[in-house]
């Protein structure tokens, strides 16, 4: 039986329509629509080179779209003066898909820096306090004191989680959190990005072409397909189809 | 081509921008100027103190044939303090520092560190390149005066092995040779120097591309692009200063 996706009555956290971005000759969002409702955890499924990674990217203002608006908070982004763009950046955590830890600092220091630049009022103790929490709710406590190039990559992931987590983001982007681990950190990581939409409060977006990973942490997909979102809904929902450019997942994924 | 000199005009615009306006990284900037002496204190130490040594020793022929062997302070001195300790320190910071901050930033652009400091509210222009273009247009010039310093000893070390010539005696002389100007002249040469050597490696890191061998070709061309761009400017400030003493 199919789920029907819960999304009446819900507030939009994100809200994109008809953005459009072209690298040169090459079009690689053709007309993007994507809301992501409060508390929700919506994964965006896609291949390779489909344009997830720029999608994100846009949202947080890394890029800027060519056309088409992006609401974030309730701020367009790409109207916003740099000063406004820093304040909504504290609000909106990014988990780099190679984790992107300074590797000239420890954990600490990384888990620090963005408390330190950004909330200069602290104590040390209430800084220390803070960087304890989010190691703890990564299950690294052991690490403060190592350096990235020390640590595993699900352990340097679960870090770069933490030092986003560390300024209390209302929205999450992780772009492939399980890309290149193994399947059992896989499944530590998925857990980890459930664990934190339930104790944050967060509301995410989750970049992956690993269907266990949108089955286990999806509320929603998105099929970023083209250049736009073409199947939007639940899990079965979005597979409940013959289209050859969806089912390739489905069947490299599980029936292998 | 003439678009790459709009983007390096455009890159040294904004240094400009945000050097001006806060936050101010003054922590960093110590931080960072400390690195710059830190890693050219050795060799420089030793190029300035071998050249001191080097530079005298051949130079006495010449001057002995007039007599003139009593000159040596001073020529050694000028020669020193208005071209070779700029030059020297210069070259070799731009070995040591340039191709650093060139890999450093290059490294870090490729593994989006950059993108994740600029996601977590940090400014990354300010934090990373003004602080370190700032570093190497302070701690260049310090580090020019302490290779003439060296260097003086050199030759005073060779001084000493020909003639009987005191110490003071020997400072003294290099003191009534040198002007003013030659100091002027020489600090902002220096200066000019290190904000090139500092530019060109954030230029070149910042604006790596993808994969590793974009950090690679960073750090390359961060010395490469450094050094050849100090050749030029002394040529320039050469012929500026010339200008002035006449
Ligand atoms: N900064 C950029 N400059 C030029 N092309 C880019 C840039 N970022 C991404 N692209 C191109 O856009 C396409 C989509 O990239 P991306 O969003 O990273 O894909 P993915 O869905 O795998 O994350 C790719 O073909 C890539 O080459
Ligand atoms: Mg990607």
């Amino acid at each position: 039986m199919l789920q029907k996706a819960k999304t009446e009555n819900k507030k939009a956290v994100i809200t994109i329509r008809g953005i459009e971005k072209s690298f040169g000759d090459y079009q690689v969002l053709k007309s993007a629509d994507l809301d992501l409702y409060e508390g929700e955890n919506l994964v965006v499924l896609g291949r390779s080179g489909t344009g997830k990674s720029v999608l994100i990217k846009i949202i947080c203002g890394l890029l800027q779209q060519d056309s088409g608006t992006v609401e974030v908070l309730g701020s367009k982004v790409a109207t916003l003066s740099s000063k406004e763009l820093m304040a909504l950046r504290l609000r909106i955590g990014f988990s780099f898909q190679n984790s992107a830890l300074y590797d000239s600092m420890t954990v600490r220091e990384n888990l620090e820096f963005p408390l330190v630049r950004n909330k200069k009022k602290l104590t040390k103790g209430e800084i220390t306090k803070s960087v304890e929490t989010v190691l703890d709710a990564v299950g690294l406590s052991q690490t403060i004191n190592q350096m990235p190039s020390e640590l595993s990559g699900g352990q340097r992931k679960r870090i770069g989680i933490a030092r986003t987590l560390i300024l209390r983001p209302e929205v999450m982007l992780y772009d492939e959190p399980t890309a290149g681990l193994d399947p059992i950190t896989c499944i530590e990581i998925n857990n980890l990005i459930n664990e934190v939409q339930q104790r944050f409060k967060t509301s995410s977006i989750i970049i992956t072409h690993d269907l266990t990973c949108a089955k286990a942490v999806g509320n929603r997909i998105a099929m970023l397909l083209d250049g736009h979102f073409q199947r939007v809904g639940t899990f079965d929902e979005v597979f409940a189809t013959d289209d050859e450019r969806v089912t390739p997942f489905y069947d490299y994924n599980f029936i292998q | 081509m003439f678009l790459e000199l709009y983007r390096v005009h455009l890159f040294i615009m904004k240094f400009f921008r945000e050097a001006v306006s806060p936050p101010y990284e003054g922590k960093e900037i110590l931080k960072q100027c400390y690195q710059v002496g830190y890693k050219s204190l050795a060799l420089i130490s030793l190029t300035g103190f071998i050249t001191g040594i080097v530079f005298t020793k051949q130079s006495r022929p010449s001057l002995a044939e007039f007599g003139a062997t009593s000159w040596l302070p001073s020529l050694v001195g000028i020669a020193m303090l208005r071209t070779l300790a700029p030059l020297l320190t210069s070259l070799i910071s731009a070995g040591k520092v340039g191709s650093s901050i060139g890999a450093e930033l290059g490294s870090m652009k490729v593994t989006e560190q950059i993108d994740a400091m600029e996601v977590s509210a940090t400014n990354p222009f300010s934090y990373l390149v003004v602080t370190r273009v700032l570093a190497t247009s302070i701690t260049i010039p310090i580090l020019t005066f302490y290779t003439a310093l060296v260097a003086l000893l050199g030759a005073y070390v060779n001084v000493s092995m020909s003639e009987s010539t005191s110490f003071s005696a020997f400072v003294q002389a290099f003191l009534e040779s040198i002007t003013f100007l030659d100091i002027i002249a020489s600090t902002i040469k220096a200066l000019v120097f290190g904000f090139t050597i500092g530019m060109v490696g954030c230029y070149q890191g910042y604006n790596s591309s993808k994969g590793t061998e974009g950090v690679g070709k960073a750090a390359n061309s961060a010395v490469v692009v450094g050094m050849f761009l100090v050749f030029i400017e002394e040529v320039i400030a050469t012929q500026i200063t010339f200008l002035f003493r006449t």
